[in-house]
This record gives structure tokens, C-alpha cells and sequence, in this order.
């Protein structure tokens, strides 16, 4: 038998049923659309995280005391106990590697901020002039911390937007005192609003030189070093030049952690990717759903067209054209609602992506072309059952007079 | 042509053995008109299967065209049963989704032949038959008269060796009957054989050898 007439039975006899071709078309295209939408949500996820890294900075390096053994971790964050410690010191001998555009040490700790007679508790962040650069901060008046020696515990302080008018109401801070602990800092500037950015609300954030942290707080360690490279390009050989710096400095061990960009957000990467794997599993299940349905109706269909199956016999068909015919329905079936679903996915998906313009919601290739491919393995794999049981109808039987 | 030794046919009916064929012996010749006749449950029906290659003998040969058929595989024998073989049923057994023309088709379809081999061949013999205005019309659209004779131009359609016509008038009335089994007969007189099972003894009897079934034994073989 002809290819083209094995297609063009297997058509005309789908016609012939039409609202049980639509029942089975409906359900595979459900599958393979459950497949698309939920797969294009974990690409969206992926790639909206991905976005928040680079609005980071794609050339930022992040060196923090302690060795972590795993990448991107909460362990190295939290884990400040080294043989050496992280200095003012180490961060100023950082500048002189090429390729670094800024390198701004930081301490952070939880504290009391007060003025005239109001408190607040708040995060106080000890840096130096660059982490406006790394943080991309701007003022809304007055100025940043001056560029000058960071070994020099100057009592300035610039304050977050919010801080600013709870302490201060609608009057100008600059010029004013607060008190941290039991010093008192001239306000010399306030940040222009800007909100969350890495996990800590900016306009909470009072801002002091680092040496001053480190004296009010009784630190003897920096928290981090953020540097700011020239370039993406520079990242590595800074970065191995930082760990040779550093290793150098504190007695040949390496007991610094240097994390990138990319190293923190491929690991979120993996998981977001493992996240939609996971979706498209949970939808592949629709699919053996809809599998199963399409067997029954399938099995129907073979009860149905007994004498039909028995009359090709007669004709000479052989038991393997006859499951070649009941294959190529399976077949022709999921084809046109793995195309139909994959068209309503891809128009879920751009709704998606309508709704929430943040997560750009669009489905892998491998989806797509995977949930076409799942949606006929289905088809072949569910109508095996009921092909072979028409190929080993008797004849003989089928045929028998009504 | 046709050749049988010593065919039996045992069914397991129920735990009980029933003997629809016992040792039965048949030659039928090249371009015979042969009728086998006998009321129901005498074996007829098995032996149209048998002889049809529907159904296989429990023991003994069938030699058709000079090869044992009995020792083909079913793959095999669907291909004699394509080529040398042509069957005309009661209910005329038409797939009704598919017009006069594309049902005629069906065999040289499933034999693999050309789309234009297949519709020239196919307009032949509905011309032939007189319903070439019928071609595009659903089995539905048709008379009684006019299915029989779509299903002898399928049974046609491959050239085979024999028909085989089981009760070819029974559902249709005597007038119409009379004009298919006409048409039948003269498709013999052109050299077709011709095996007309019926239990019907005046259309039996219109056939040149007789062959009685009863009770699973042949009379008049």
C-alpha cells in the first residue's frame, strides 16, 4: 500500500467519525498545550531572575572572608571565622590590578540611628566612596561620601530617602547630626529613593565611612569587598588576580571566597532550569491521560468497524496493513492536536506574557518540539493495543452474516 | 484449479468438538460454474472460508493455482487471497464512507498499484457494468441492485483466479437478483470461475456441477 493512501484511508475514516476524532484531538492538543504554558512559565521564571542578576552588574566580583566549598551558598555569607581576616587594608592593595574600576570594602550591621530625640533601627552599611558606583546610587541632596582614605573614620554619614524623612520630617538633614551608638555624624547627603536592590531596602540604608563602621562596631573584618571591573571581558583575569593578590597577602592560603555574577546566577540558572523540567513533567502526565483516552476510543473504534476490518481481509489486507492503518489514524490524530495544542500553548504563553511583562514567558524549543514529539509517541504507543487486536480479528468472523 | 484432500475443520464450541468439515475431497477445474449448496450449519459457510483462505483446515491441503496455500503465513496468504480471489458477500459489504469508485478501488489500493493504473482500470469495469454514472455515489446513494454490482466489479477489479459468491442474490429481490447472478454467469462465460454457495436449489441448480454439504461431508464432489 501507497503512502499517500495509507494517509488518505486513515483520513477518510477519521471523517467518517468525526466527533470521536475531535474528542481524541482535543484531549492530546490539552497535553501538549499544558506542556507549552507551564514550561514557558519556568523559562520566564529563569530568565526574569537572570534580568534581576544583570541589572546587578555583569561585572561585578564579590570577595568575602572564608573559604566556601560550594558556589553561590548561604554558607560563605555567613561564615566570617578565618585565620585572616578581610582588612581595609587588602581592599586598597586591590587597586592596583588592571582592569578594576572600583573597589569599595563594606561592612553591614543592624543598628540604632537616632535624632532628636527619634530612633529607628536600620541597616548601617561602612563603605567607601565607590559603593555608590557598584550600588548605582544617586543623591537627591547634598553629596556622597567624599572620595579620601578609607583607613580615615571621618563622622559623615549620608541617609536612605526614608530614614531621612523619619527622622527629619519635611526639614533639610544636611548639616544636622544623627547619633549611631555613642558618636554623633554630620548628615551630608541624602540617596534619591530607589527601593529593594539585593535584598536590603536602600532607602533604610545609612551609609558611613568604612574606618568609622569598624570603630563604632568594634569590627576588625570587612563583611565583603565589592570591585567593579572595567568590563564583562575582565572579569576572569581580575578575578584571578585578585586570588593571587590576596593568597599573597595573607600568607599563601586561600581563605577568601570570590564570587561572580555569573557563577551566583547559573547556579539560580540550574535550578530554575531543573524547575521547568519538573513543569513539563507534571504536564507530560495530561499527555498518558489523554494516551489512555485516545486507546479507548480507539478500541471502540475497532469494535465498531469489525465488519469493516474483516472485509479489508477479504480484500487481502494483511494484518500488518491493517495496524499500519490503525497506527497511521493514531498518528494523523495526535499530529493534528500536537500542531493545534502547541499553537494554543504558544497563544497561552503570550498572554502570559501580556498580563506580566516582567517574566518574559516564553516556551523552550525542546518543549515545543518535545510535547509534538510526546504528543504522537502517545498516539503510536496507546493504538498498539487496539492495532494489533483488529490485525488478529478473524475474518472469517467479522464477516459473518448479520 | 482448486484442489482439496482431505480438508477437515474442527470448532471447540463449549469444551464439545464440532465437526463442521469432515475429510473432505474437492477439484474444482479452470473456468467451472459450480454451486454449493445445503441448509444451514452443513459445513457450507466453513467451506466458503476455507476456500477463501478466511479460515485454515484443521488437517488435510488446499491447493490453489498449484501452490499448497495451507502452509502460507498470514502475510502470505493475504497476498494470494488479494490477487486469486474474489469475494462476493449477502450484505454486499461496501464501506460506506467511500463512494461506488474508491470501494471498487480498495484492493488494487491495498496491492500498492498506481493512482492512474487504479482509476483507469477502475472506470473499465464500472463501464462495463453499467454504473459508471454511479461512481461518485455513497453506497447509501445506491439501489440494492447497483451495490451487488459495485461489489462483483470489486471482486473483479484484481483479476482472480475465482469468485467466490456467497448467496450474492439473498438480499435482493428476484428481478434484481436475476440480473446479478446474469452478470455473474456471464463473467464465467468469459472463463471466471465461479463458486455460488447458496441453500437456494433453483439458483443452485442453475449451475453446471452440484455439491451438496451435509453434516460436514461432501456429496457430488
Amino acid at each position: 500500500m501507497l503512502t499517500p493512501d495509507i494517509a488518505h484511508f486513515a483520513w477518510r475514516s477519521l471523517e467518517g467519525a468525526r466527533t470521536r476524532s475531535l474528542l481524541m484531538v482535543l484531549a492530546t492538543s490539552i497535553g501538549v498545550a499544558a506542556v507549552v504554558v507551564l514550561t514557558s512559565l519556568g523559562e520566564g521564571a529563569r530568565r526574569y531572575v537572570r534580568n534581576e542578576f544583570e541589572s546587578l552588574g555583569t561585572n561585578l566580583i564579590i570577595i568575602l572572608p572564608g573559604r566556601a566549598e560550594t558556589v553561590g551558598g548561604g554558607a560563605a555569607l555567613a561564615s566570617g571565622r578565618t585565620a585572616h581576616d578581610l582588612t581595609i587594608e587588602d581592599a586598597m592593595a586591590l587597586r592596583r590590578i588592571r582592569g578594576i574600576e572600583h573597589v569599595a570594602p563594606l561592612n553591614l550591621v543592624e543598628g540604632e540611628v537616632s535624632a532628636r530625640g527619634r530612633r529607628r533601627d536600620v541597616p548601617i552599611s561602612g563603605s567607601s566612596s565607590e559603593i555608590q558606583h557598584i550600588w548605582g546610587l544617586s543623591t537627591a541632596s547634598g553629596k556622597f561620601l567624599p572620595p579620601q582614605d578609607p583607613r580615615n573614620a571621618a563622622p559623615h554619614c549620608v541617609l536612605g530617602s526614608k530614614v531621612a524623612r523619619e527622622l527629619f520630617g519635611t526639614e533639610s538633614p544636611l548639616g544636622q547630626y544623627v547619633r549611631l551608638g555613642d558618636r554623633r555624624f554630620r548628615v551630608i547627603g541624602v540617596l534619591a529613593p530607589k527601593g529593594e536592590f539585593v535584598g536590603v531596602n536602600m532607602d533604610d540604608m545609612v551609609i558611613i565611612p568604612v574606618a568609622s563602621a569598624q570603630v563604632l562596631f568594634n569590627l576588625s573584618s570587612l563583611l565583603r569587598v565589592g570591585v567593579m571591573t572595567r568590563s564583562r571581558e575582565d572579569v576572569p583575569p581580575v578575578k584571578a588576580e585578585i586570588a593571587r593578590l590576596l593568597r599573597e597577602r595573607h600568607g599563601g592560603e586561600d581563605d577568601v571566597t570570590i564570587l561572580t555574577e555569573d557563577a551566583i546566577s547559573s547556579a539560580f540558572d540550574r535550578i530554575l532550569v531543573a524547575l521547568t523540567f519538573a513543569l513539563g513533567g507534571i504536564a507530560a502526565v495530561s499527555m498518558a491521560v489523554a494516551g489512555i483516552l485516545i486507546m479507548n476510543v480507539m478500541l471502540i473504534a475497532v469494535a465498531q468497524r469489525t465488519s469493516e476490518i474483516g472485509l479489508l481481509k477479504a480484500l487481502g489486507a494483511s494484518p500488518r496493513q491493517i495496524r499500519f492503518l490503525f497506527f497511521a489514524e493514531a498518528v494523523l490524530l495526535s499530529a493534528v492536536g500536537g500542531v493545534l495544542g502547541s499553537v494554543v500553548g504558544q497563544a497561552g504563553s503570550f498572554v502570559i506574557r501580556r498580563l506580566f511583562p516582567a517574566v518574559p514567558a516564553f516556551a523552550p524549543l525542546w518543549a515545543v518540539s518535545g510535547g509534538l514529539a510526546l504528543a504522537i509517541a502517545t498516539g503510536v504507543a496507546f493504538s498498539v493495543v487496539p492495532a494489533r487486536r483488529a490485525a488478529a480479528l478473524d475474518p472469517a468472523l467479522a464477516l459473518a452474516r448479520r | 484449479m482448486i484442489t482439496l484432500r482431505d480438508v477437515s475443520r474442527t470448532f471447540v464450541l463449549g469444551g464439545e468438538s464440532v465437526h463442521a468439515l469432515r475429510g473432505v475431497n474437492l477439484h474444482i477445474e479452470r473456468g467451472e460454474y459450480i454451486s454449493i449448496m445445503g441448509p444451514s450449519g452443513s459445513g457450507k459457510s466453513t467451506m466458503l472460508n476455507i476456500l477463501g483462505l478466511l479460515d485454515r483446515p484443521s488437517s488435510g491441503t488446499y491447493e490453489l493455482d498449484g501452490q499448497d496455500v495451507t502452509a502460507l503465513t498470514d502475510e502470505e496468504q493475504s497476498r494470494v487471497r488479494r490477487e486469486k480471489i474474489g469475494f462476493v458477500f449477502q450484505f454486499f459489504h461496501l464501506v460506506p464512507r467511500l463512494s461506488a469508485a474508491e470501494n471498487v478501488e480498495l484492493p488494487l489500493v491495498l496491492a500498492g498499484a498506481h493512482p492512474g493504473e487504479r482509476r483507469e482500470k477502475v472506470m473499465r469495469l464500472l463501464t462495463e457494468f453499467g454504473i459508471a454514472k454511479r461512481a461518485r455515489h455513497r453506497p447509501d446513494q445506491l439501489s440494492g441492485g447497483e451495490r451487488q454490482r459495485v461489489a462483483i466489479a470489486r471482486a473483479m477489479i484484481m483479476e482472480p483466479a475465482a469468485i467466490l459468491a456467497d448467496e450474492p442474490t439473498g438480499n435482493l429481490d428476484q428481478h434484481t437478483g436475476g440480473e446479478v447472478i446474469h452478470l455473474l454467469e456471464e463473467l464465467n462465460a468469459r472463463g471466471m470461475t465461479l463458486v455460488l454457495i447458496t441453500h437456494d436449489a433453483v439458483l443452485g441448480g442453475r449451475a453446471r456441477r452440484h455439491i451438496r454439504t451435509l453434516d460436514g461431508r461432501v456429496e457430488g464432489g
